[in-house]
């Protein structure tokens, strides 16, 4: 179906970005030196809020800014000086930059006549095919939807062959139901061509739906790099935690430790922390952040704490609100240990006694328990994924 | 009452429509005496219904000599306003540079400037030069005046561009000149049509600082206000009849198109 | 901006203020304003200097003319002109009125209750633009003279004892009065109150006018709260684009009016085209530039909106 298969395991598509930074003439340090190694043929994802550098680290690949220190290599290639228009890289612009006088051909066929191609007919037609627009190969960009405007830009980066696609929030300007399809669809064309693809977005969902790796990033420098999987099971850090889904964080402090388990007092009561989560000091009296996600807790009416099996870590608290979503329904628990408890309980067999102001038992396994240096803020992150 | 009230509702369209008509009132007056015969020197009475002037528009002495002239210059001086303006605007828009606001000033304050003022000064300039006044002197002034009402025009279009096309085209293997001719060039293109066509109008039309630095050379408006004092001769409502007509036809002809443009994309 | 590098060496990143690595692009906007610029700096700005010398200099066209600093020729033009620098500036302040009162109706009916019928208007507006200006203005003669249907009606109507009486007509005539040159000021530059006016009209949200109403305004108090203030921009840029050029006129004085409607464009123009008096015709061009640019300063201030331009 597709000509421009790239499926060798050589590593031309390497990404390499040796302490790369970059400063603006205003002084305003967008990226910190940063390494990074984006492996050919990988999808990758840059994380993060608005102003954390994500953006501007793609454009340096780009070729769009050039940084302030550092070296950028494509495979074995420096390109760190290399005009935009010599790299062997394509970019699907946010808010895709359609050139609006020219037709969807001769968008899409924009970078061919550029290299001197001269016969460009059956490879644009061919790539319009792949992105299911060969119908409109005549009309003008503002006659197409949101989405079809999309495609037609990743079509139009594509059909270079670029060694790297860059993705600058490329989903931003679709509706909800949209946006899920062409993660979908990316996704897809991605696997197709195998051509290493580096993708910028605010949204956590679409990041660890698409990308094989990772990277968060805050304030111009990389959180965490890891699988998705890893990234929310393990967060390094409490921006982690919260920028990526939902984390009940807890202030504690270590009492003991006892085969390969730290154990933890909050509030008035234990917690079991396993120490391989945990990469901290744990001199007794230290301060932890005990971290669990709102799904692995289970949710017990006060009455029945005592069916709670034992070694389970568990927690008191009073519902505050709760909110009904369907598949699931959301509690927020007032709890002496943490104001703002967060439970999600899958709706299989509802308790009707558990309703707002209900004296409840929270409950988990202690295998779910992550700690966090308790230096950090325990609410960075939150806030910015309010504001996106 | 009901007339009082639908007075009121109707308030807007009626005075709109009046000074809409006060407007046009002029241009109704021109046409309907370029059918006249005047008695006398003077086209201000009407006298009888003749289309002689129609049948024979140069027939004026020196009258098409003048429309020649004033042509002639309008065009040069669009060309040399449009292609100094637009890269004024370019400059403005894509690039940071010392100087800036002085520049900006430099191009505001000749259209807050009275025309008699830059009329009179740049004859001082001229005298003091002991340039010869004519075909050259006209030009100069025109391009001078002409020149910021083109940034205006060019600068807005570029400002409103998304910076992110010619990035776009860059990262498809445009170099800057590339970049340049297929992208920012045919964007930018009604902006800098629009500058010309403006300046196209206000050099045909300019009179004061025509006046002023034109020597012996006689442009179409200073014909028109010499037979202001030596008599109207009824051709010149031929030509302003023209104008109008013509002006008219190319606006409704660029919005037909335009529409049809508009009714595909539906 | 500029990527065509051949850049030195990248400087450390703790150097925040510094200078990035020089480009190539640099001198681009140089190259690309020097032409323009200098064409309004030796066209526009130099021949400014000329006049300002021109203006303190005395002697004759015979003897030549030299810099004596003779300010004199100043306070001489001001005591000789004043009352048409006065004139200019209320025939000019009663045109701009007169514009942003006939205009703004006009502007309003295109922007929000013409509907399909607007592309025509605006041509209507625009096309006169196309027909030599002073073609139009001596329609006006003819619309104006003695005798005519406009003179007979305002004079049956008893228009004309008012506007006598005030001084504005003299008898049975419209031609050759303030009234006229003041209705050929208003004519000629009604246009470039409209532009702006409907611009800035435009640019409004029609939902405004239905919140307005939703919270109790009436139609005049939606106005004179809602849609007035949003247009301010455009009524000060159409009143500037209006006065200035008035206050300079002298065509509409010349073809409507008579010796006693004379303004100071005329003063000016006779000065340096037929008297020959060059330091007097440069001062008084002098005085006018400096009272429109000190009065258009204030009036910018005053209504607060300086990024007008």
């Amino acid at each position: 179906m597709i000509t421009v298969t790239n499926k060798n395991t050589d590593n031309s598509g390497d990404v390499r970005l040796a302490g790369i930074s970059k400063t603006y003439d205003n002084g305003f340090t967008a990226v910190q030196p940063l390494d990074l190694t984006v492996p050919q043929g990988s999808f990758f994802a840059l994380l993060g809020a608005s102003g954390c550098g994500k953006t501007t680290t793609l454009r340096m690949i780009a070729g769009l800014e050039e940084p302030t220190t550092g070296t950028v290599h494509l495979g074995d290639q420096e390109v760190t000086r290399l005009p935009p228009y010599k790299r062997p890289v394509n970019t699907v612009f946010q808010s895709y930059a359609l050139f609006p006088h020219l037709d969807i051909f001769e968008n899409v066929a924009f970078g061919l006549r550029r290299r001197g191609i001269k016969s460009v007919k059956k490879q644009v037609e061919d790539m319009l095919e792949l992105v299911q627009l060969g119908e409109q190969a005549r009309k003008k960009p503002h006659q197409l939807s949101g989405g079809q405007q999309q495609r037609v830009a990743v079509a139009r980066a594509l059909i270079n062959t670029p060694k790297v696609l860059l993705l600058d929030e490329p989903l931003g300007a679709l509706d909800l139901k949209l946006r899920r399809q062409m993660q979908l669809e990316l996704k897809r064309i991605q696997t197709e061509v195998g051509i290493t693809f580096v993708h910028v977005t605010h949204d956590q969902e679409e990041a660890m739906t698409m990308a094989d790796t990772v990277a968060v990033m805050n304030a111009g420098r990389v959180e965490q790099l890891g699988s998705p999987t890893d990234l929310y099971e393990n967060p390094n850090t409490t921006f982690v935690a919260n920028f990526l889904g939902t984390s009940n964080l807890i202030e504690a402090e270590v009492d003991s430790k006892s085969g390969g388990e730290i154990v933890l007092k909050a509030g008035g009561g234990k917690l079991v922390l396993p120490e391989a989560r945990y990469a901290g000091p744990t001199t007794t009296g230290g301060k932890v952040l005990v971290g669990v996600r709102p799904e692995k807790i289970s949710l017990a009416h006060a009455d029945e704490a005592g069916e709670i099996p034992d070694g389970r870590n568990r927690i008191t608290g009073k519902i505050a609100d709760s909110s009904f979503i369907g598949v699931s329904t959301q509690y927020v628990i007032d709890s002496p240990v943490c104001p703002e408890f967060e439970v999600y309980a899958q709706n299989i067999d509802r308790d009707d006694r558990l309703v707002p102001g209900a004296e409840v038992v929270l409950h988990w396994n202690p295998a779910h328990t992550f700690g966090l240096d308790a230096a950090q803020d325990i609410d960075a992150g939150i806030q910015e994924e309010a504001t996106v | 009452m009901a007339l009082v009230n639908w007075l009121k509702r109707h308030f807007v369209v009626i005075a709109g429509l009046l000074t809409l008509g006060y407007l046009l009132l002029p241009n109704i007056v021109v046409t309907v005496f370029s059918f006249n015969k005047p008695k006398g020197r003077f086209n201000y009475q009407w006298q009888q219904f003749s289309t002689d002037a129609w049948k024979d528009p140069c027939g004026v002495a020196d009258m098409c000599g003048s429309l020649s002239i004033s042509l002639q210059i309008a065009f040069w001086a669009t060309v040399g306003a449009t292609v100094l303006g637009s890269m004024i605007a370019f400059a403005l828009v894509r690039y940071r540079f010392r100087a800036r606001g002085t520049v900006n000033s430099l191009i505001f304050l000749p259209m807050a400037m009275p025309e008699v003022v830059m009329a009179a000064s740049l004859l001082t300039l001229f005298l003091n030069l002991g340039a010869q006044l004519g075909f050259w002197t006209i030009l100069i002034a025109h391009i001078m005046f002409c020149l910021s009402f083109v940034v205006v025009a060019v600068k807005a279009r570029v400002m409103s561009m998304d910076p992110r096309l010619e990035e776009a085209a860059r990262d498809l293997y445009a170099s800057p000149v590339q970049t340049f001719l297929r992208v920012t060039l045919p964007i930018a293109a009604p902006g800098i049509a629009a500058g010309a066509l403006l300046s196209f109008a206000l050099s045909f039309d300019d009179f004061i600082i025509t006046n002023f630095n034109a020597g012996s050379t006689v442009t179409f408006p200073m014909f028109v206000w010499g037979s202001a004092q030596r008599g109207t001769p009824v051709q010149i409502n031929v030509i302003g009849t023209t104008m109008f007509l013509v002006a008219v036809l190319l606006v409704l002809v660029s919005m037909v198109i335009g529409n049809r443009r508009n009714r595909q994309k539906a | 901006m500029a990527t065509l590098t051949e850049a030195p060496p990248p400087l450390s990143p703790t150097a925040p203020g510094k200078k990035p690595p020089r480009k190539r692009g640099r001198f681009t906007p140089y190259w690309l304003l020097l032409p323009g610029i200098l064409w309004l700096l030796v066209f526009f700005a130099l021949p400014m200097i000329y006049q300002a010398s021109t203006s303190v200099q005395t002697g004759s066209l015979e003897t030549g003319y030299k810099v004596t600093w003779h300010f004199a020729t100043y306070w001489d033009a001001l005591a000789d002109y004043w009352p048409q620098f006065l004139r200019s500036i209320l025939y000019a302040g009663a045109a701009t009125i007169l514009c942003l009162v006939l205009g703004y109706p006009l502007a309003y009916l295109i922007a929000f209750r013409a509907g399909r019928w607007r592309n025509l208007i605006m041509v209507l507006v625009i096309a006169p633009f196309f027909t030599s200006f002073l073609i139009r203005t001596l329609a006006w003669k003819t619309i104006l003279a003695d005798g005519g249907p406009v003179v007979g009606a305002l004079n049956s109507l008893h228009v004309l004892d008012v506007t006598s009486w005030l001084g504005w007509t003299t008898g049975d005539r419209v031609l050759a009065t303030p009234l006229a040159v003041v209705c050929g000021l208003t004519y000629n530059f009604l246009p470039f109150m409209i532009l702006p006016l409907y611009t800035s009209l435009e640019r409004i949200d029609g939902r405004l006018h239905e919140a307005a109403g939703d919270l109790y305004a009436k139609p005049v108090t939606t106005f004179r709260k809602v849609t007035f203030p949003l247009s301010m921009p455009g009524v000060v840029s159409g009143t500037l684009l209006t006065f200035i050029p008035a206050a300079g006129d002298y065509v509409n004085a010349e073809l409507l009016g008579s010796t006693d409607t004379r303004m100071i464009g005329n003063v000016i123009q006779t000065q340096f085209l037929r008297i020959l008096d060059y330091p007097t015709a440069a001062a008084l061009s002098f005085i006018l530039m400096a009272a429109i640019l000190l009065m258009v300063t204030f009036y910018i201030r005053k209504s607060g909106t300086e990024d007008l331009v």
